[in-house]
């Protein structure tokens, strides 16, 4: 089984994964991302492409999807295939398996598994799969040339895949749950459908069965307002209702919610010290290339410097042989910056003997949280990598010497 | 890998002595080319127990929905003239391929 070590891991390769993989790998970095298919994600299966700025038109989803990639290669960043099955994050480095038996070694995580399509569990729809039932316009729209299909769902994707068909089909008939007119997506994109002569519409209802003999040949539709059910033939359904997290690789290593999606913060923080979540599956207002992608710069950016933060601390306070004396200190507390002299007057002393390294709380957060350092001043010593004493609020330099002796006498 | 289409079908799949296993694909498939490194080398590990072809369904659809094949990606295995399995969609997967080629292979 092979092993490869690096800085960090980014487990997907869709728009938030490679946005990372090109701010990691630009801030020198050693970053690897793994996809279990070719890099782009979601977006890969989109061909309408209309909001990302910069590209009003002519700019499909995988051509961009190619040119994220070929731009975090240019910094450095590795690109793999792997389907990554299982996970620790609970030592350092972290820990991530592959399906082929590959494992990765990573002082940070970047997760941006993403979402896929979700399923409505119809009679019918699993049997149908690929015989007519369809979640991806751009894979299978040359099948129904001239066909007439059914497409379930009315947000903004839905309508802009519903539109990309007609080019193919001969109708797509948009089965809506909501009342004659109304539709989840957007203005601009609702008006533009309304005159597409090759969309027809049936209102307040749902598709209640999909039927065929190995390949689809109708829906049962039912009116939600009359209970009526009608069968409609049809060649093809599409499905496009919305996604769900992929996501049950970490179940159990970080915090989920309810549905599966990933909690983390501003800083796309998880709930695990140097594993970030950016994309899709994370709990966020507004999923699309561009809010994928700024995730996946902000989680980078912190992975960065939770790495060097790591480092840094590793390097000048666990690693060495002899004592080290923290002096935890605060801009905002004056009371930490006026016992900085005293500090340094007792490490002077004691020169060869005890390490002095003075370490700002409001920019090392994690690091004074772990040690339980809540306000400056406070004095930690640490020898042979752990915390031996503690000293909140010291207030002469006697009583620091005291401890500092102990320690070195320790 | 072998290309079939509409013209030749009917006797390098259907009427072939051993099992076939056929990749239905097209050019617009994003899944599908994800798929063609693995399954070329599948090809290379297997073609002495299954005979690999590939079908591109954007030059043969009638052919193509003739199979019951109307979702990309499929693979499909043949035997005497007959479809024995079939993976698509999310299933088509490296490892459920190898699965289905082990258990109809020669």
């Amino acid at each position: 089984m092979a092993v490869r070590e690096c800085d960090v891991v980014i487990i997907g390769a869709g728009p938030a994964g490679l946005a990372a993989a090109l701010y990691a790998s630009r801030a020198r970095l050693r970053t690897l991302v793994l996809d279990k298919g070719t890099p782009g994600g979601q977006v890969r299966t989109t061909w309408s492409m209309e909001n990302y700025p910069g590209f009003v038109r002519g700019m499909t989803g995988p051509e961009l999807m190619d040119r994220f990639a070929e731009h975090a290669k240019e910094f450095g960043a590795e690109i793999m295939r792997g389907d990554v099955t299982e996970v620790d994050f609970g030592g350092d480095p972290k820990i991530v398996k592959t399906h082929g038996g590959e494992e990765y070694r990573a002082r940070a995580v970047i997760v941006a598994p993403g979402a896929e399509p979700r399923t409505l569990g119809l009679p019918g729809e699993r049997e149908l799969r690929g015989k007519g039932v369809s979640y991806c316009a751009t894979c299978d729209a040359d099948f129904f040339e001239d066909l007439d299909i059914v497409v379930i769902g009315n947000g903004d994707a839905a309508v802009e895949e519903a539109m990309y068909l007609t080019k193919f089909v001969n109708s797509a008939t948009m089965i809506v749950v909501h009342d004659e007119g109304i539709l989840d997506a957007t203005a601009v994109i609702r008006d533009r459908a309304f005159k597409n002569s090759k969309m027809k519409w049936v209102w307040n209802s749902v598709v209640e069965e999909i039927r065929g003999d190995g390949i689809v040949e109708s829906v049962v539709i039912k009116n939600i307002k009359t209970n009526e059910r009608t069968e409609l033939e049809a060649n093809g359904v599409f499905v496009f209702v919305g996604t769900v997290p992929k996501t049950d690789f970490l179940r159990g290593h970080v915090e989920l919610d309810r549905r599966g999606y990933v909690v983390a913060n501003e800083l796309m923080e998880t709930s695990v010290d140097g594993v970030y979540c950016a994309g899709d599956a994370r709990i966020k207002y507004l999923r699309q290339v561009i809010t994928a992608a700024a995730d996946g710069a902000i989680a980078a950016v912190a992975a960065e410097k939770y790495i060097h933060e790591e480092e840094g601390f590793r390097e000048m306070v666990l690693d060495p042989e002899e004592p080290v004396m923290v002096a935890f200190w605060s801009p905002a507390s004056q009371a930490s910056l006026d016992f900085l002299p005293t500090v340094e007057r007792v490490a002077e002393g004691r020169r060869g003997k005890l390490n002095l390294v003075k370490i700002d709380i409001y920019k090392n957060q994690r690091v004074a949280g772990r040690y339980g350092v809540a306000e400056a001043p406070t004095m930690a010593f640490f020898r042979g990598g752990q915390l031996v004493e503690k000293v909140c609020w010291p207030t002469n330099e006697s009583e620091l010497a005291a401890v500092a002796d102990k320690v070195i006498g320790g | 890998m072998l290309e079939v289409n509409k013209e030749n079908f009917e006797a390098e799949v259907l009427g072939a002595a051993g099992p076939v296993l056929v990749d239905f694909w097209s050019t617009k498939c994003e899944p599908c080319m994800a798929l063609v490194p693995e399954v070329e080398a599948l090809a290379e590990k297997y073609g002495d127990r299954v005979k690999f072809c590939k079908l591109n369904v954007l030059e043969n659809r009638r052919l193509s929905i003739g199979q019951k094949v109307l979702g990309l990606p499929t693979i499909a295995i043949y035997k005497s003239g007959e479809k024995v399995a079939e993976l698509t969609k999310d299933d088509a997967t490296v490892a459920n391929i190898e699965a289905m080629i082990k258990e109809h292979g020669r």
